[in-house]
């Protein structure tokens, strides 16, 4: 059986030597993911850019458990995870889906929403999944989302708005202050204002509650602005990694230029937004 | 007549438990699972013989329970190990349990005549408190049953609120987001199937009891007529909630009953038309309600226009009757 991690003083989340092929052997054979090594240090804020088709989801799924690699291994917190199953493993990663209705349960009401979050981190039993006072804990942490949620607990999650729906799966994804937090493109399908807004939740939340957090986005400012470490990933590489103290001064222009003099050629992402 | 909606009555509320079972299967796991048809059969079977080789009418119903609950822990099985499509896994368990079922029971039917029964039982109890064995037997039926139905109505609307429960409701909205709240989704359908056909069994093992016989094919069509109860009990009295739709379902396994049995009071039908009878009930209630939608919005939509017209006209006049002139002369 998995045993559950004890929660160390220094969470962090390493990947050595990972390979990811699709179809091997097949005339469709798609090496998604080679030699990617990469470490994350408690509290890294690390953002991920790429081309389409560069392996970023991928590697998202490989972390989750939602695909094994072919070779390779991933440690959480100093364990070895790499064939662990994605639901031992996700009582310490939460995750944000790029798809607002992705990571809630629409026929389920708000609070048995929260409620199925808030019970990632046992096991799960026979006791009633809202009480009374979970129900107190949740209007508290509905409240940080400033958008009236709280008061609407009671609601089908299917009725709320894309960007409702999305600031709640956030919240559902890391108010249990898990290990690891991915986000993949999760803004990404939001109008302006709303993608806005779930960035800047995003902002607040992970600061918060201090996350080791991996973000893939599209939007190169964004990725510029927020976290701590860059990395950019292409044709299943990571071509180039931005410490703490190179991303102070990085500028868009800067990374367009970076990936030009690395690829010789223009970067390839029909959906980058360089402003 | 009466007798007739009594019966109907009686009846409708032992198979309610059935209907609730179909309701945790299909509705809220979302797997459309014709372990049922068997199952059923397994939950009289198993009661049947066992009441007729003494053991306790009550003992043989609990056990009747425990087995549904293994065959719909083999169709689980089946789906998540298996990795055998939802449908076929229900299929291919009601044709094993065909075979199982006549090794059960040794033979194709077993009656229960002057057997003791739970039904037996509830009427000797009246009697001891002073009731006419008549009213006994009839209202100690109604009553014990509406309390039997009552209590897995309980037990399933509690259970759908506790955190395994939660979590199965989940694992039939939405798979991918509760196993990414660390959620097993293979073992939370194989318990949702278990507990579904579990209730099954049993109401298969009170309808062997009442029906003073066991028999290979009483279980033809049940999944239908589960389904039927749900969809009516649904279109009926809502789904707003679960105790809610629980409640609907009980209540549409008793009008189901109550329809069938005065559409078999017409002239021109027979006993064997029920399951054509069923078919045609589940068709419009499939039906009826998105025709009704239908209507309703082409007349919304045509109100709108209307409005909308209204306003065009209204905003013209206000312009000045020039304008309306020279747009009729367009
Ligand atoms: N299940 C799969 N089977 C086969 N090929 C796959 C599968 N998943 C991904 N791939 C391939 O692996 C490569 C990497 O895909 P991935 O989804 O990780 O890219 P990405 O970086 O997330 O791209 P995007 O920016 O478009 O989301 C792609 O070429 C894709 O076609
Ligand atoms: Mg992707």
């Amino acid at each position: 059986m998995w045993l559950l991690l004890p929660k160390g003083v220094k969470g962090m989340l390493q990947l050595k030597g990972i390979y990811k092929i699709f179809h091997e052997g097949t005339p469709d054979e798609k090496i998604a993911l080679q030699n990617i090594n990469l470490t994350l240090q408690k509290g890294d804020f690390v953002t991920i850019i790429g081309s389409n088709g560069a392996g970023k989801s991928t590697l998202m799924n490989l972390i989750s458990g939602v695909l094994f690699p072919d070779e390779g291994t991933i440690s959480i917190n100093g364990q070895d995870v790499t064939m662990m199953p994605e639901y031992v493993r996700s009582r310490y990663i939460g995750r944000v889906f790029q798809d607002p209705m992705a990571g809630t349960a629409p026929n389920m009401t708000i609070e048995e929403n929260l409620a199925m979050a808030y019970a990632r981190r046992q096991k799960r039993t026979l006791r009633r999944g809202v009480t009374k006072k979970r129900r107190d804990d949740f209007r508290e942490a509905l409240s940080t989302l400033h958008l009236g949620l709280e008061n609407r607990l009671q609601t089908k999650v299917g009725l709320l708005s894309g960007g409702e729906r999305q600031a709640l799966s956030l919240l559902m994804a890391t108010f249990t202050e898990p290990d690891i937090l991915l986000l993949d493109e999760h803004t990404a399908a939001l109008d302006p204002a709303r993608a806005e807004l779930v960035t800047h939740l995003t902002k607040e939340i992970v600061a918060r509650y201090q996350l080791t957090t991996l973000m893939v986005t599209h939007h190169m400012q964004q990725a510029i602005d927020l976290g701590n470490r860059l990395i950019m990933m292409d044709k299943g590489q990571i071509i180039l990694e931005v410490d703490e103290h190179e991303k102070k001064s990085l500028t868009v222009e800067k990374l367009l230029a970076e990936f030009r003099r690395i690829r010789g050629e223009q970067l390839a992402s029909d959906r980058a937004v360089l402003s | 007549m009466l007798t007739a909606i009594t019966g109907a009555i009686e009846s409708g509320i032992i198979y309610a438990i059935m209907a609730l079972g179909v309701y945790l299967s299909f509705r809220i796991l979302d797997f459309p699972d014709l372990t049922v048809d068997g199952s059923f059969v397994t939950g009289a079977a198993v009661a049947a013989t066992l009441i007729v080789s003494g053991v306790h009418p009550l003992v043989a119903t609990c056990l009747a329970l425990f087995v549904g609950f293994i065959a719909g822990c083999m169709t689980g099985l089946l789906h998540t190990m298996g990795k055998i499509n939802s449908l076929l896994s229900g299929i291919l368990m009601m044709i094993a349990l065909y075979s199982i079922n006549l090794r059960i029971m040794g033979r194709s039917n077993v009656p229960l005549l002057n057997q003791e029964t739970i039904f037996t039982n509830v009427q000797e109890w009246g009697t001891k408190i002073g009731l006419e064995p008549a009213v006994a037997k009839t209202w100690g039926i109604l009553l014990s049953m509406t309390l039997l139905v009552l209590l897995f109505k309980w037990f399933t609307d509690w259970f759908l609120q506790t955190e395994i429960g939660l979590a199965i409701r989940a694992t039939g909205d939405n798979p991918r987001m509760i196993r990414s709240f660390s959620a097993n989704t293979n073992l939370l359908i194989v318990l949702g199937l278990g507990l579904s056909n579990a209730m099954v069994a049993f109401s298969g093992a009170l309808i062997a009891q009442y029906g003073a016989f066991a028999d290979v094919g009483m279980g033809i069509g049940m999944i239908i007529i589960g389904l039927a109860s749900v969809i009516i009990g649904e279109a009926i009295f809502g789904t707003k909630t679960i105790a809610r739709a629980t409640f609907a379902v009980i209540g549409g396994a008793i009008i189901y009953r109550i329809v069938v049995s005065l559409a078999l009071r017409a002239q021109f039908l027979e006993t064997g038309d029920v399951k054509l009878i069923t078919a045609c009930i589940v068709i419009l209630a499939l039906v009826v309600p998105q025709m009704v939608r239908h209507q309703r919005e082409k007349k919304y939509k045509e109100e709108k226009r209307r409005e909308r017209a209204q306003a065009f006209v209204a905003a013209a006049a206000e312009r000045g009757e020039g304008d309306v002139a020279v747009k009729r002369n367009l």
